[in-house]
């Protein structure tokens, strides 16, 4: 994934009320309206965030009617996990190789000081 | 043992990474300072380590190798200050991206027999660091993404077939 995107998808999840609405979205296409009750925000504020969430590609926004659906897209997600996991995977790899040596070395050190 | 906790936040040219080992500082120091203890742990098992030098002092140069069936990736760099129990402070180059250098600050925290490794590392710009976390130390981060871990565990939960490559 292209860099910048990638900035977009992980300036978009910095922001709690954006990973609510995300969440909220998983259970099925939303209007600004219905997406906006549960916070104590207005819903300009709302269609702020969304306009974030769309811009990143976390959303789509279609028309029912009168009112527009937001529709998450689960595709830069999926990216930006295996963006982090890779280098996640290093460390944690190591580190658990690590715990194991210090181990190994806390009983040799006892064995030496008996 | 603990988790690794690592933070890349958005726009920022650094990571940041903790994680806390039940050993004094003493023996964490060893094992990142000794060349023979650190190819026991550095990498993934798949890779064979080799440490061409490992200097540890002011000045002192360092260069090993990750192998694998696929290939060879160097990584060298020069500590910088007297390394002690306290910190180390060092660059870094990924020898696979030439000219990209970063510079790692190790500390090491104990409390109750336990210690703390926290290491910052500052990249040349934003894309840079990017770059590096991409190729994931040229094969192979969290709590700055604001829980992202748990967000998508979240969403994978509800909406098991979307989250699914």
């Amino acid at each position: 994934m292209e860099q910048d995107r990638l900035s977009a998808v992980f300036g978009a999840l910095a922001d709690p009320t954006r990973r609510a609405i995300l969440a909220r979205l998983t259970q099925g296409d939303l209007s600004v309206g219905e997406l906006a009750k549960p916070f104590p925000i207005s819903q300009p504020a709302i269609s702020g965030h969304l306009k974030v969430l769309e811009d990143a590609g976390l959303i789509s926004r279609t028309r029912r009617a009168t009112a527009r659906l937001s529709h998450l897209e689960p595709e830069p997600l999926r990216d930006a996990t295996e963006w982090l996991a890779r280098y996640r995977e290093y460390w944690d790899e190591s580190y658990e190789r690590l715990d194991e040596l210090l181990e190994t070395l806390k009983s040799d050190d006892t064995e030496r000081t008996r | 043992m603990g988790t690794t906790q690592i933070t890349a936040p958005p726009g920022q040219p650094f990571i940041e990474m903790s994680r806390e080992f039940d050993a004094p500082r003493e023996l964490l120091y060893r094992a990142h300072t000794d060349p023979d203890l650190l190819v026991r742990w550095l990498g993934p098992r798949k890779y064979e380590m080799i440490v061409e030098r490992y200097e540890v002092r002011d000045g002192g140069r360092y260069r090993y190798i990750h192998r694998d069936a696929n290939g060879e990736y160097a990584f060298h760099g020069v500590f910088h200050g007297d390394p002690s129990p306290d910190g180390i402070t060092q660059t870094f180059e990924f020898e696979g991206a030439p000219g990209h250098v970063s510079l790692e600050t190790m500390t090491l925290e104990e409390r109750a027999g336990r210690t703390t490794v926290r290491i910052h590392s500052v990249y040349q710009s934003v894309e840079a660091r990017d770059a590096m976390v991409e190729s994931g130390m040229a094969e192979g981060v969290n709590d700055g993404y604001a829980r992202l871990d748990d967000l998508l565990a979240e969403l994978s939960a509800r909406q098991p077939a979307a989250s699914r490559g």
